[in-house]
């Protein structure tokens, strides 16, 4: 018992971790996709602007 | 200076994780009843409390919305509410993996259970509702609208163990209880892991802005890109 008390206890705190660190990265990569999204749409009104 | 508040948050955040997680396996004894596993405490409650406290500033944050009817409300609310569902998924799986050892089972409908993972759904409900409506006004009231009807869940998670008798245990922090029911090092222990996981939070909640915000700008742009 006393075992698979410690590995749940580690489960609990990798999962708690785990969630974390999963929205960190979806935060991280949206930040990526939204400044990407940015520089093409202004790229992109630049040149209808000189045309 | 908002990106050097957000890296104080998250160094603040950081070392007080370390500290907590040092008391919690070299300081702390086992529990006398559960023995190593009750542990999951330190984070299942302060997830339940992030939670709660996001929602409820995503509450007032809507409310203030539908009077004033400022974007920037809308923007907190939004933030506020997805950064709450990271830290309830949290709360919800890390209880899951604790009535595993303590119940034999991994999840139980009683009120407690149901009411929070019930809340959960419908604050995950609003992120989709948010997704699915382009216009950013219309967006944003509906959105405050549905916040403010899904609060009320909240409330019932919080008063659940006390109006019904649940599988799950009953107030043991000594501001719900009256004392007596923690040991008060572990209950320092745990208050102290919410002051972290709220840090952590402030500082989420910051990028989370900014992204709304960067989002908002692109909404403009394409809509300037169509009428060009």
């Amino acid at each position: 018992m006393d075992t698979r008390n410690f590995t749940y206890m580690f489960y609990g705190f990798a999962a708690a971790w785990l969630i974390v660190v999963i929205y960190v990265v979806t935060l991280v990569l949206r930040e990526r996709r939204l400044s990407q999204e940015m520089q093409r749409l202004r790229d992109m009104l630049s040149e209808r602007r000189r045309t | 200076m908002r990106e050097k508040l957000m890296y104080v948050l998250l160094a603040g955040s950081g070392a007080l994780l370390v500290w907590n997680l040092s008391r919690m396996l070299l300081y702390l004894p086992d529990e006398a009843a559960q023995g190593a596993i009750y542990r999951i405490i330190f984070f299942h409650v302060p997830g339940a409390f992030t939670f709660s406290l996001a929602v409820f500033s995503a509450l007032v944050s809507s409310v203030l919305y539908l009077i004033t009817r400022r974007l920037p409300y809308d923007t907190f609310a939004a933030s506020a509410t997805e950064i709450g569902l990271a830290f309830g998924a949290v709360n919800l799986v890390t209880g899951m993996i604790w009535a595993r050892i303590i119940w034999g089972i991994w999840w139980a409908w009683d009120p407690r259970l149901t009411s929070m993972l019930i809340s959960w759904l419908m604050y995950a409900g609003y992120l989709m509702l948010r997704r699915a409506i382009d216009e950013p006004t219309q967006r944003a009231r509906n959105a405050a609208v549905l916040n403010i009807f899904t609060f009320p869940g909240v409330i019932i998670t919080y008063k659940a163990i006390d109006w019904w008798r649940t599988q799950h245990p009953g107030p043991v922090l000594s501001f719900r209880s009256g004392g007596g029911r923690m040991d008060p090092a572990m209950e320092a222990t745990l208050y102290w892991n919410f002051l972290a996981l709220l840090l952590l939070a402030a500082a989420l909640l910051m990028v989370r802005m900014r992204q709304e915000t960067t989002r908002r700008e692109l909404d403009a742009l394409r809509r300037e890109a169509h009428a060009l």
